[in-house]
């Protein structure tokens, strides 16, 4: 099973980042082979509709869960329709370790989903 | 003589654009007041007018045919503004995100996407005495009044109304942009502040970069000093108006009167600031023919 993670630099030890849509990085985290890809995420500088592009990345990534602090409605959207699982990430953990806690069962589901930060950085 | 659009803007909110924009259609005798703040007009509190004829405002959006459909995501390839997104071979389409290119239904190879009207606000026209009032309402949560405010600037050519005041969203996003494109003249609202002065060196930029003529008209002033009176003098800006920091004025503006119908001295200054706009404008289409 495939586990994404957004993450502020390319490297697997990476901290995890605040956002999903504008994350520069996606963490890709393959349990099976124990292999783990780092992805730019195209989305991260788009004037608009970064969640629905972010979203549409991870989709194509392959990954049935994502682990993430916070996701937008545009988002959630996109990833409930393809069947992604979100869990919401610990702050305090580097992504690496979020995966081990998502392994342990140890983190929640993530269930607020907020309405996107559209307009505010100006059009 | 042919119409005179005068846009009045100000980047910051709150600075009177709406006072000046009322006030000087009042004092006009053959004037149309245009709101084109469609996110929250509030021009019409002011005027009251009657006859009111609405007319709702519609983007086109597409909607798709999922049995034609076959997932090969050109149309979420193409799409500038990330608004479609393909999940397990269905395809999203995000209304709020698509700015109505119509790109995606031309180049889908299937013939599977079409497109549908979608309503985001609409236009009330109607009359206040020999004022004629058109104001844009977007609805809530929707992502731009553009096509509202290209609806509200379409005044036919038949219309006999000769100024036309058009009160600008405040900022200088492509709200505002649209709503001056097709001025004569800009004028510049400003307040004392350096929020104020701040705000007015973006739309100083923007009108400039227009290249429309422009003056500033300068708003809640004191005995103090003024940092946009600086910012005026400094950037060679010519002041059309001077409006004093009055609690009788705020007052009424606050009861939706408008001062120039109540009061003489707000009678006398908003007409001489027509007259100069007027005489402005005259002078500049003579120059340029």
């Amino acid at each position: 099973m495939k586990i994404a993670i957004p993450v502020n630099s390319n490297t697997t030890a990476s901290e995890v980042a605040t956002s999903f849509g504008r994350a520069p990085f996606y963490l890709i985290h393959d349990d099976s082979l124990d292999s783990t890809q780092l992805r730019e995420n195209i989305a991260a500088h788009s004037a608009g509709g970064a969640g629905v592009l972010a979203a549409q990345i991870v989709v194509d990534s392959g990954a049935e869960v994502l682990l993430t602090p916070r996701c937008g409605q545009n988002a959630a959207d996109v990833l409930k329709a393809a069947g992604i699982k979100l869990y919401k990430s610990l702050d305090n953990l580097s992504a690496m370790d979020n995966i081990k806690a998502f392994e342990e069962g140890r983190l929640t589901q993530l269930s607020e989903i907020h309405k996107g930060l559209h307009g505010q950085a100006g059009e | 003589m042919s119409k005179q659009r005068i846009a009045i803007l100000s980047g910051k909110g709150g600075t009177g654009k709406t006072l000046v924009s009322v006030n000087l259609a009042s004092v006009a005798e053959h004037a149309m007041y245009i709101d084109c703040d469609v996110e929250e007009p509030n021009g019409h509190l002011f005027f009251k007018p009657e006859h009111i004829l609405e007319k709702t405002v519609t983007v086109r959006v597409p909607r798709v045919n999922p049995a034609l459909c076959d997932g090969c995501r050109v149309c979420v390839d193409f799409c500038a503004f990330n608004a479609l997104a393909l999940a397990k071979n269905s395809l999203l389409i995000f209304d709020g995100i698509c700015h109505s290119c119509g790109g995606c239904v031309l180049f889908c190879p299937q013939n599977a996407l079409h497109e549908e009207d979608r309503p985001i606000g609409c236009v009330r026209e109607g009359s206040s005495g020999a004022v004629a009032v058109k104001s844009g309402f977007l609805n809530p949560g929707e992502a731009s009044g553009i096509p509202i405010i290209q609806e509200l600037l379409a005044v036919p050519a038949s219309d006999h109304h000769e100024q036309i005041f058009i009160d600008c969203p405040p900022g200088s996003s492509c709200m505002a942009m649209e709503s001056i494109t097709d001025a004569d003249f800009c004028l510049l609202v400003v307040e004392p502040t350096r929020f104020g002065v701040h705000d007015l060196s973006m739309v100083y930029e923007l009108v400039r970069l227009f290249k429309k003529p422009f003056a500033a008209v300068l708003n809640k002033c004191t005995e103090g000093t003024n940092p946009a009176e600086r910012f005026c003098r400094e950037h060679n800006i010519p002041i059309f108006a001077r409006i004093p920091h009055d609690p009788v004025l705020g007052l009424m503006h606050s009861n939706a009167l408008i001062a120039a119908n109540e009061d003489d001295k707000y009678h006398d200054i908003f007409s001489d600031l027509l007259h100069q706009l007027t005489k402005e404008i005259s002078h500049a289409a003579v120059s340029h023919s």
